[in-house]
């Protein structure tokens, strides 16, 4: 597979194949008609604007390069006179129009559709965050975080990329099949925006503000989007995995995810032992604080600090449960006491105060956590 | 550079010698020169860092810089390209040729003029001094939404806020000189319709300046004010809005595209109908189509918000009058080609670029009537279709433009022909170039690849891999424009006082090299 291996041969394969028609379906060059009746209605606009601007373009540079290889001073062209017409300029200038028009009706009847979100059967409100996402379903109690899956390894060329590299989550968004979805967009931080191209749906999450779009998948399946407004260092690391399945299969997957939440409120109550809290502790830490204190506790001075060997994650315990449950506003360090369950707070905590050379010896319980919360 | 004393006419009024002839000078060939100086070294900033994004990009994986640097390098590329590089340039054809043309002696503010170039080198200073600060250069995005540009930047976002500040105050300045100029300093006979096209395109371009760049000052000071003084204007939790951010950001932002095009439309109607042998078709049309862009440009801004969830209605609007520019940009399309259309043509270098303007310029266009289209917009906004879309109408629009502008009055600047092989060799390599960097980027954006990400998914290396290919021939080939440009100031084949066979225009009655001091005597248009 010389093609594979060597990205100079590759690079000039793929010139040589831009200008053959017969590669074009293994090279994506173009919109995915998508899964929605609105993904398909946009897909034909596009495709009907586009031929539009072929055809324009073959008359107008038709023109051109006839005069380019046939009125050529070398060839003895001779330049006529004229230089105006009122009649020719009030045809070019309605015949545009009339064209115009005519794109202008399909679309605005389909973006009445798009805007219709009334009678949907499942609420959703998604939240965007610096960097991933949150679902909650709104009537249903169930509600959690959905990261990106790929590996700092994949990411830094220490290990192979896998088949949906940097397109693939922890948790992704589960929705029921022939079934209206609404969706309510808003965001924790900056602005972000839900995109995923098979549903045709890209809305932007506005902290302070809610938008909604909607959807109605036909077939079961897994489809994959990404965040599509610059939202910081992150942006390109916070996928979208919708998987779509049937409509008992999805009541089946919803009386899991409640039976697995309720058992995630008890366990704040329970008492842990050291090496329970570290190694939850360490998962929870590489999935929520890895990004921007690094995997190693380093950090990245002087925007995201270094854990290891901080005084803070030595020696302050009050301040450490303060800015990780209250985040320290006016810098990159959110809140995460509303974010993340007690148990993973506390077991974040005691990771930090003991990894690395950090070796405090401390354990932190959810019920401080819960107790530290109330004091305040 | 090139403005040498004509001894036998003008010599009791030579320009003074040393550096201070170049800070002091009122001349507005000095004032010119120094301009596009000025932006061709930004161009090559920014050239850089366009591609060290390119060079990052170029494989899946993170393998040179960090997310946090390539953010910077998006922002700054961005910057430095729309305010250092494409708008001073097209200021410096202005002030060379905008006396030239309307037979002025200078322009009507030397002073002002002075002061509106000089004030630009600290500008860039203080945006450049940030990329070797500790917090890092801004990076937020040329178009630095907030909150990401207020409540989450990094505390150099000052430093950009007083840079824009400066860059602002410098073309308010420069457009209020070229109205000035233009209004009140035309040789007698030259009636506003009699104007070159060039002096009309740019007499608009300074009104749309003098009318949005006050917007601009005005959204950074709002930053600056909810930054360091406690005012919530673009955060909801005090009751403001990050939206109002962008309605204002845009209401700058779309004008400021047709800032960076419309001189570039001026310049090829000069240089099409020199090489046609033949008249610009369609003169006023031409006027009032530019015009029409010009008033149109007000009323899109939100199109670029599509996503922001606007009403219905307001999408409706703004994708409606989205799609009726194509009406005047097409009717300027017909009368280019109409101009060529049996004409006796010829393909010098200026021609080259103006063809290619013409037809890659066209393309870009396609690309814009398919994103107003507010539906499909969707798919489109904030994707790599996007990034092809304007790099279409800005590489081959204004950059295409203003080499061309470059090749065609070079020799009535200094004196010498450039040399034709080295030049169309030049066009060439940027042509490829430049559409192996962006024409791909159509395909990816199209197959879901978003903008402004560090790392990509596997299916986008391949077209990633042609754009960096591309990107990297185009960039290298500017240096041999710099060549040519050099070698031609320094010697080459002497310029005639026409240069080109029966060019129109009065910049073509004075001898080449233009002497420092030109139309002491206003010249008699008929």
């Amino acid at each position: 597979m010389l093609l594979k291996s060597n990205p100079w041969v590759r690079c000039i394969v793929g010139m040589l194949l831009m200008f053959s028609n017969s590669a074009w379906a293994e090279w994506a060059v173009n919109l995915s008609p998508g899964a929605t009746e609105i993904s398909r209605e946009v897909y034909d606009l596009h495709m009907i604007v586009f031929w539009i601007s072929v055809w324009i373009g073959v008359v107008v540079f038709g023109v051109m390069f006839w005069s380019v290889f046939a009125h050529r001073k070398s060839k003895g062209a001779v330049a006529s006179q004229f230089h105006e017409s009122t009649v020719v300029e009030l045809i070019w200038t309605a015949i545009p129009f009339a064209i115009l028009v005519a794109m202008a009706i399909p679309a605005t009847a389909t973006l009445i559709k798009v805007y219709d979100s009334s009678e949907a059967k499942i609420d959703v409100k998604v939240t965007g965050y610096q960097w991933k996402w949150h679902y909650d379903y709104m009537n249903e109690k169930v509600s959690f975080f959905s990261n990106l899956q790929t590996s700092q390894d994949e990411i830094y060329n220490r290990a192979p990329k896998g088949e949906n590299y940097l397109l693939e989550v922890d948790e992704p968004l589960v929705i029921p099949a022939k079934t209206k979805v609404r969706f309510l967009f808003t965001a924790n931080d900056v602005i972000h925006s839900w995109w995923v191209p098979d549903l045709a749906v890209k809305r932007d999450a506005i902290p302070g503000f809610v938008n909604e779009s909607w959807t109605y998948v036909d077939q079961p399946g897994t489809y994959r989007g990404q965040c599509a407004e610059l939202c910081g260092k992150d942006h390109g690391f916070m996928p979208i995995v919708v998987v779509v399945k049937e409509q008992d299969d999805y009541q089946k997957w919803m009386k899991e995810r409640q039976a697995l939440a309720s058992k995630e409120r008890e366990l704040k109550d329970k008492k842990f032992s050291k090496e329970q809290l570290m190694t939850r502790g360490e998962e929870a830490y590489a999935k929520n604080c890895a990004g921007c204190h690094n995997i190693d506790g380093t950090g990245i001075p002087p925007q995201f600090p270094a854990l290891k060997g901080s005084q803070m994650a030595i020696a302050d315990k009050a301040g450490h449960l303060d800015i990780v449950i209250n985040g320290k506003p006016g810098t990159y360090m959110a809140a995460f006491g509303p974010q993340l369950s007690e148990v993973d707070l506390a077991a974040i905590i005691t990771y930090e105060r003991n990894a690395w050379g950090n070796n405090t010896g401390d354990v932190i319980q959810p019920i401080e956590i819960v107790k530290f919360k109330a004091g305040k | 550079m090139s403005a040498v004393i004509d001894v036998h006419d003008h010599g009791h009024h030579g320009p003074a010698r040393g550096l201070m002839r170049w800070v002091l000078t009122t001349n507005h060939k000095d004032i010119g020169t120094m301009y596009l100086w000025f932006s061709f070294i930004m161009f090559l900033t920014g050239g850089a860092m366009a591609m060290i994004i390119r060079a990052e990009l170029f494989e899946p994986g993170m393998q040179l810089i960090e997310p946090e640097f390539f953010n910077q390098m998006t922002t700054m590329h961005g910057l430095i390209m729309v305010f250092g590089a494409v708008m001073p340039a097209f200021v410096g054809l202005a002030n060379w040729q905008v006396p030239l043309m309307i037979g002025a002696p200078d322009m009507a503010l030397p002073r002002l003029n002075n002061l509106s170039f000089w004030i630009l080198p600290f500008a860039f200073a203080l945006l450049l001094s940030t990329l070797f600060m500790e917090a890092g250069a801004p990076n937020f995005g040329w178009t630095f939404y907030a909150p990401l540009s207020t409540t989450y930047a990094p505390s150099t976002v000052t430093f950009f806020i007083f840079g824009v500040h400066i860059m602002g105050a410098s073309s308010i300045m420069g457009a209020i000189n070229i109205i000035a100029t233009i209004l009140n300093m035309r040789a007698p006979g030259m009636t506003l319709m009699k104007m070159p096209l060039f002096v009309w395109t740019w007499l608009i371009t300074a009104y749309l300046l003098i009318a949005v760049m006050p917007v601009l000052a005005g959204v950074v000071t709002m930053m600056l004010m909810d930054i360091h003084f406690g005012t919530s204007f673009f955060s909801a939790a005090g009751g403001g809005d990050p939206v109002l951010f962008q309605h204002v950001f845009w209401f700058f932002g779309h004008p400021e595209v047709y800032i960076m095009i419309l001189p570039a439309f001026g310049i090829v109607s000069q240089i099409i109908p020199t090489f046609s042998r033949k008249k610009l078709f369609g003169y006023t049309s031409m006027v009032y189509a530019t015009s029409s862009i010009a008033f149109l440009s007000f009323l899109v801004w939100a199109h670029h918000m599509f996503t922001v969830g606007m009403p219905l209605a307001g999408e409706l609007f703004f994708m409606y009058s989205t799609m009726l520019i194509a009406v005047p940009t097409g009717v300027k399309v017909f009368n280019w080609v109409t101009t060529m259309f049996k004409g006796s043509l010829s393909f010098e270098t200026p021609m080259l670029f103006s063809c290619a303007f013409v037809v890659l310029f066209t393309l870009g266009g396609f690309s814009g009537l398919m994103l107003a289209i507010a539906p499909v917009d969707f798919q489109y906004h904030d994707t790599y279709f996007v990034v092809a879309h304007f790099h279409y109408v800005l590489v081959p629009g204004a950059i295409f433009g203003i080499f061309a502008a470059v090749y065609y009055w070079l020799p009535k600047w200094c004196g010498h022909m450039y040399d034709e092989t080295l030049a169309k060799l030049h066009f060439w390599l940027s042509f490829v170039g430049m559409n192996l960097a962006f024409f791909p980027m159509h395909f990816v954006g199209l197959a879901g690849m978003p903008r402004r990400i560090p790392d990509y998914a596997l299916q986008f290396a391949d077209f990633n891999q042609i754009s960096s290919v591309g990107a990297f021939m185009f960039g290298a080939t500017q240096w041999l424009f710099l060549y040519i440009v050099i070698k031609t100031i320094r010697g080459g084949k002497e310029a005639t006082q026409e240069v080109w066979e029966n060019p129109e225009g009065l910049e073509w009655t004075v001898p080449s090299p233009a002497p420092y001091h030109t139309f002491s005597t206003p010249p008699e248009v008929k």
